[in-house]
C-alpha cells in the first residue's frame, strides 16, 4: 500500500506511512497509507473496488461518490486518512448474494444509464437521498444529484430510475 | 492528480491545534472539510509540507442561540447551516445561502470556518457574513479576539488571521424577522456565483454584501445609505458597485460584472424590502 504513488511521486519526502482502518461496506479494513493518498485510490487500487469510478478528478463530476458515514461525499477529494475508524458504503455494497439493490433495478427498468460511468456516482447520492426522504419529488431528486454529471443520458432516465427505486422502497417497506 | 507529499498530525481540540501549528512553523496548514484545501494540493496550488487535521474537533461543531446572535462552531459543516432550525428562524439568509454552496456532496464536507478563513471573494458564506455583520472569534497561542466581518478580509485569499491562528467561532447577529434574499447568478446548479448578492432589510435600515465583485467580498454601503435615504429598491441599486472593483475572467467583464451586481441588488432589495 506504502507504493501506490511511487511511480509519480515527483517530491518523495521521507513521511511514516499511517494504519488506516475503515468499515468498508460494514467490512473492517486495514492499510498502511502515505497521508497523500486519496480516499478514491485506496479504494481503487488498494481495496480493489473498482466501482467507484474517478471522472474529472476536480469534484465536479461525482462519479467517484462514496457514502461516508451515510452523507454522500467525493471521495477524489478526501484523504484516506480523514476516513480513518469511520464507514464508508461504496456501491459494491448495493447488492446482496442474490439481488439487486431496489435503485440498481431502477436504472435497470427505467434505463438509467447509457456508458455507465456515472452511475455508481448517481446510485450512492440517490441512496443518500432516499434514506432522507423515501418520497421526493422530481425536482428534489434533481437537485439531491446536482453534484454529479452525466454525459450521456440527458439525465430524465436517472430522475425516473430514482423515483423508480423510492416506489419500490416505499412498498417493500409498508 | 496527486497532492505533493506531506506529513499529517490529527488535533484532538482547538488548544492542541494551536500548539502544532506553532510548532511545524509556515509550512503546516489546517485542514478542516478540505474543500478548498484539497483540490489546491492536488493542483499543486498549494504544498503544505504538515497538515494539521481539525476535521475531527468535533464540539467546533454546533450552532447555538446566544440572545442577540447565533453562535456557530468553525468546524460546522455547510450541511448543517442549511438544515438548521435555529438559523431558520433567526438567521434564514445564511441558511438559505448555505444551501447554494457547491452540491450536496460539497456541503457535506465543507466547514463554515474553512470558507470564511480560505477568503475567497467567489465565495457564498464571506460576503453573507458580511452583509449580516458577523463577528468571528479566533483562537492563537495568545488567547482569544473578536475581528469583524467587516476587517477580515485583506485580498484575495487573504485574511486578518496570523498563520497559527484559528478561527473558531462566527457569531451573526439575528435578523430580528427582517427581510432577506440570496441572489446567486451562476450558469449549472453547483457552479460558483458568477456575482452574488446577500441582502436583509428593515425598514430603512439594510445590509448588502457582494460575491465575486472585487479581490475581497464587498459590503455595499452605498446602497444601504441611498436605502436609508429613503431611496427605491431600484434607485439604491444604480451605487450597487460604487464599493466594487471586479475582475475580468472567462465567465464575466468587467462591464458585466457591474450590470449583474445592479440587477441581482435591486432584485435583492425589492424581495427583501418588498
Ligand atoms: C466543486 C466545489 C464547488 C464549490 N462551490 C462553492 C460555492 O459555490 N460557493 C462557496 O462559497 N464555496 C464553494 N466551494 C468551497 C467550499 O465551500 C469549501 O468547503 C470551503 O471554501 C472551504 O471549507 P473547508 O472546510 O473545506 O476548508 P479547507 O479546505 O479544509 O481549508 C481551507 C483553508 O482554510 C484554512 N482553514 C480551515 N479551517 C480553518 C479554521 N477553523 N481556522 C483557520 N484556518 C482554517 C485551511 O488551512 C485552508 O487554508 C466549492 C468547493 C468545491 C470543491
Ligand atoms: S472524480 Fe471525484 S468528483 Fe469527479
Ligand atoms: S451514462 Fe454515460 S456519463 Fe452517465
Amino acid at each position: 500500500m506504502t507504493s501506490l504513488y511511487e511511480e509519480v511521486s515527483v517530491t518523495p519526502v521521507d513521511v511514516p506511512v499511517r494504519r488506516v482502518t475503515i468499515t468498508v461496506n460494514g467490512e473492517r479494513r486495514a492499510a498502511d497509507v502515505e497521508p497523500r493518498l486519496l480516499l478514491a485510490h485506496l479504494l481503487r487500487q488498494g481495496f480493489g473496488l473498482t466501482g467507484t469510478h474517478t471522472g474529472c478528478d476536480t469534484t465536479n463530476c461525482g462519479a467517484c461518490t462514496v457514502l461516508f458515514d451515510g452523507r454522500p461525499v467525493k471521495s477524489c477529494t478526501m484523504l484516506a486518512v480523514q476516513a480513518d475508524g469511520h464507514d464508508v458504503q461504496t456501491v459494491e455494497g448495493l447488492a446482496s448474494a442474490s439481488e439487486l439493490h431496489p435503485i440498481q433495478e431502477g436504472f435497470k427498468e427505467e434505463h438509467g444509464l447509457q456508458c455507465g460511468y456515472c452511475t455508481p456516482g448517481m446510485m450512492m447520492a440517490a441512496k443518500a437521498l432516499l434514506e432522507e426522504n423515501p418520497d421526493p419529488s422530481e425536482d428534489e431528486i434533481r437537485w439531491a444529484l446536482s453534484g454529479n454529471l452525466c454525459r450521456c443520458t440527458g439525465y430524465q432516465n436517472i430522475v425516473k430510475a430514482v423515483l423508480w427505486a423510492a416506489d419500490k422502497l416505499r412498498a417493500s417497506a409498508g | 492528480m496527486i497532492p505533493a507529499a506531506f506529513d499529517y498530525v490529527r488535533a484532538g481540540s482547538a488548544a492542541e491545534a494551536i500548539q502544532l501549528i506553532g510548532q511545524y512553523g509556515d509550512e503546516a496548514k489546517f485542514l478542516a472539510g478540505g474543500h478548498s484545501l484539497v483540490p489546491a494540493m492536488k493542483l499543486r496550488l498549494a504544498q503544505p509540507t504538515v497538515l494539521v487535521d481539525i476535521g475531527r474537533v468535533s464540539d467546533l461543531s454546533y450552532i447555538r442561540d446566544g440572545g442577540d446572535h447565533i453562535a456557530i462552531g468553525a468546524l460546522t459543516r455547510h450541511m448543517d447551516v442549511e438544515k438548521s432550525p435555529v438559523l431558520a428562524e433567526h438567521v434564514p439568509l445564511l441558511a438559505h445561502a448555505a444551501g447554494h454552496v457547491g452540491d450536496p456532496q460539497v456541503r457535506h464536507r465543507g466547514t463554515i470556518g474553512g470558507s470564511l478563513a480560505h477568503a475567497d471573494p467567489a465565495s457564498d458564506l464571506p460576503a453573507t457574513t458580511l452583509a449580516l455583520g458577523a463577528t468571528y472569534v479566533a483562537e492563537g497561542p495568545n488567547g482569544t479576539r473578536e475581528i469583524a466581518a467587516a476587517d477580515f478580509y485583506q485580498g484575495y485569499f487573504t485574511s486578518a488571521l496570523a498563520p497559527d491562528e484559528m478561527l473558531t467561532e462566527i457569531r451573526v447577529p439575528k435578523m430580528g424577522g427582517a427581510g432577506w434574499s440570496f441572489q446567486k447568478f451562476n450558469r449549472r446548479a453547483q457552479d460558483w456565483a458568477i456575482v452574488g448578492v446577500a441582502a436583509w432589510q428593515r425598514g430603512s435600515e439594510c445590509g448588502v454584501g457582494l460575491v465575486n465583485m472585487a479581490s475581497t467580498p464587498v459590503l455595499a454601503s452605498s446602497v444601504a445609505a441611498a436605502i436609508a435615504g429613503g431611496a427605491s429598491a431600484a434607485e439604491a441599486a444604480e451605487a450597487a458597485a460604487s464599493e466594487a472593483d471586479p475582475q475580468a475572467d472567462l465567465n464575466a467583464s468587467v462591464e458585466y460584472r457591474v450590470h449583474l451586481a445592479k440587477v441581482l441588488t435591486r432584485r435583492a432589495l425589492e424581495a427583501a424590502g418588498g
